[in-house]
């Protein structure tokens, strides 16, 4: 039954987003590996790597989106969620490096040898078990965000109150992680990966694959999403989003219902957070920075809130538009190029770029936004 | 503020039956102060299984905040709030509980759910597993008749698959009261269901009331007397966070007090 829910046919703007991706998955490794660099259609590793980081960054989005655009719940702190489940990967990387660090220990990772640490901290137990990491990429996020919710929800923390505790959330985080007594690899993060799986991870076909299964981890993000937001708990979230004590008064418990869907949305985006680490080599505490949560936002504001396509799809737009200005001459101006970009899709385009395009569906959109227009949308 | 205590009805045609278990809604010396002020004073108010009670009173009287306690979005600093027949302390629930207990409201201001279709408003409301795995696996089952039938009671059936957003002000009342069947509960609070609306429209109103009325227990605040008068029920007059006046809609108007509380002296 559950299965069944997840295929259920998408949208038009759905169908197309899941064949793009498919095909991604599948032609861009294959494009990579099996034909030579000197052929038109060979696909670089580079650009392997790169679209790789791209869509995990969109899967984040699209975590975000969920909250925000179908909750109301605008979590400035989503960095927090993509940088611990990128932790778990990383200390299940660290300890694949076993003898070959610089110092050769084959416990310790070379920052504890560097301290002059004798024996693993109990939280680095089990990582070098990859069942046992995957679980933790998916725990300690997911667990961190129904305590959180539980006590903010609860309290019924909301809007621009509930925005600041999230970036406080993971600036704590920050600080946290860069002190080298935490047992995180301080200011250096975690990197010089070597294996994952025992396959090296700098090479081509390694590079590949994570490409294809962040695509998949994508697709299957955007399934998950689709049949949580399609559900009546996925009217009743956005029901919250306009009217919540409507919603209460009612007879629903908001904050189960806003506990749940930002519990989900912490472990999809940990899950981006774990197959972005091996693809760029390297995490450190800079990931929790507040101001890379608040561009989370701006990739969902830009491609279109509450429309799970749009999301993705901003995250990619914008990360390219990034690689492109961060390169070259341009280099200097990119903040204020992002800055302008987010004044003026707030102000021209409030659906964002997903906005323009008009939906395929006569009937009443699932997301509800389609008929309302500007002032329709919720100002939190 | 030299007032009265508070059962002061002028012509108590019938004493009232202090009897707990025979009561639907009982509230006894209720007060609430906010920054101290007291927008609710030892209010007491018994409410009979089947009735529709109407509550008036000027601004200020503390209609609203009343609903408020009774909702459970206002605790009470003392006295008792009790539900179906004396069993059920309301005092010590929250919003969802006392919704799920049976307890419907419509706000003073329309809120309907501006991003959803009509229908989809309905089945919001309609009474059903609350839980959020409950609705998660959820899959329709008899619903489409029990949101037709609502539909068809509140005369929104031809607007099913519009926005909610895009009714009228009146038709948005009217939603917002098929939301309150829909809910099936014991006991309706109709906060003002004809503000903003046209003679019409206020008429049309009065009758579904009426209608709802057969089978629920009602309670409708309302600052229309004309309104009131068509309902023809009971009336509460409230001032100052207690009841001032009750009785029939000619016998309260009839009463000096509650006319220089109107007119003011």
């Amino acid at each position: 039954m559950i299965a069944r829910k997840l295929i259920e046919a998408p949208d038009g703007r759905g169908r197309i987003f899941l064949a793009i991706l498919a095909a991604a998955a599948v032609l861009v490794p294959c494009l990579n590996l099996a034909l030579p660099p000197s052929s038109a259609l060979h696909v670089p590793t580079s650009a392997v790597a790169l679209w790789g980081k791209y869509l995990c960054y969109a899967l984040l989005a699209l975590s975000l989106d969920l909250v925000w655009g179908y909750c109301g719940i605008l979590s400035l702190g989503h960095g927090a969620f993509f940088a611990l489940g990128g932790y778990a990967m990383g200390m299940y990387l660290m300890r694949q490096i076993g003898t070959r660090g610089v110092y050769a220990h084959p416990i310790l990772p070379d920052f504890m040898v560097f301290l002059n640490w004798n024996e693993l901290p109990f939280f680095w137990w089990g990582f070098h078990w990859f069942a046992y990491a995957a679980l933790m990429i998916l725990a300690v996020p997911g667990a961190l965000a129904f305590v959180f919710g539980w006590f903010a929800f609860r309290s019924r923390v909301t809007g621009v109150y509930l925005s600041i505790i999230t970036q406080a959330l993971t600036f704590a985080l920050m600080l946290g992680f860069f002190r080298n007594n935490l047992g995180f690899g301080g200011n250096n993060g975690l990197t010089d990966f070597k294996d994952i799986l025992g396959f090296n991870v700098q090479a081509q076909a390694t590079r590949a694959t994570l490409f294809a299964l962040s695509a998949v981890a994508l697709i299957l993000g955007y399934l998950i999403a689709q049949a949580v937001v399609r559900s009546k708990a996925g009217k009743v979230l956005i029901a919250i989003r306009d009217a919540e004590s409507r919603t209460r008064f009612i007879g629903y418990r908001v904050e189960n219902y806003k506990t749940f869907v930002f519990t989900l949305s912490a472990a999809m985006a940990a899950v981006a957070g774990a197959l972005y680490v091996p693809q760029v080599g390297i995490i450190n505490p800079s990931e929790f920075a507040p101001a890379n949560s608040i561009e989370y936002v701006i990739w969902v504001a830009v491609g279109g809130r509450g429309t799970l396509v749009g999301a993705a799809l901003g995250a990619v737009l914008v990360n390219f538009a990034k690689t492109t200005f961060t390169t070259g001459f341009l280099a200097p101006y990119w903040l204020f190029a992002l800055g302008a970009l987010f004044v003026l899709v707030t102000i021209f385009l409030p659906r964002g770029i997903l906005g323009l395009i008009p939906t395929t569906r006569a009937s009443a959109a699932p997301n509800g936004a389609a008929a309302a227009g500007p002032a329709a949308q919720p100002a939190e | 503020m030299a007032r009265p205590a508070q059962h002061t009805p002028v012509e108590p045609a019938v004493a009232k039956p202090h009897d707990i278990t025979q009561s639907l809604l009982y509230l006894n010396g209720v007060t609430v102060s906010f920054d101290g002020f007291r927008a609710i004073n030892e209010l007491s108010l018994e409410l009979a299984p089947g009735e529709m009670r109407a509550i008036i009173g000027p601004n200020g009287a503390g209609k609203t905040t009343m609903m408020d306690i009774i909702t459970g979005k206002t605790r009470p600093d003392v006295g008792e709030v009790l539900f179906d027949r004396g069993t059920i302390d309301l005092a010590t629930k929250d919003e969802a509980a006392i919704a799920q207990l049976g307890i419907g409201r419509k706000f003073q201001k329309p809120t309907v759910f501006e991003n959803h279709t009509v229908e989809d408003n309905v089945l919001l409301a309609l009474k059903a597993d609350r839980t959020v795995r409950g609705n998660l696996f959820w899959r329709p089952s008899g619903d489409a008749q029990r949101i037709a039938e609502t539909l068809e009671t509140i005369g929104l059936s031809a607007h099913r698959q519009r926005l909610a957003g895009s009714l009228s002000h009146g038709q948005k009342q009217w939603l917002e009261i098929g939301m309150l069947i829909a809910q099936d509960p014991k006991l309706l609070l109709v906060d003002e269901p004809v503000a903003g609306m046209s003679d019409a429209e206020t008429m049309t109103t009065a009758e579904l009331l009426k209608d709802i009325a057969k089978d629920h227990t009602l309670i409708v605040v309302e600052h229309d007397m004309e309104f009131v008068r068509r309902l023809g029920v009971k009336v509460t007059v409230l001032h100052e966070g207690s009841v001032l006046a009750e009785g029939s809609i000619d016998e309260v108007s009839a009463n000096e007090r509650v006319v220089e509380v109107y007119l003011g002296r």
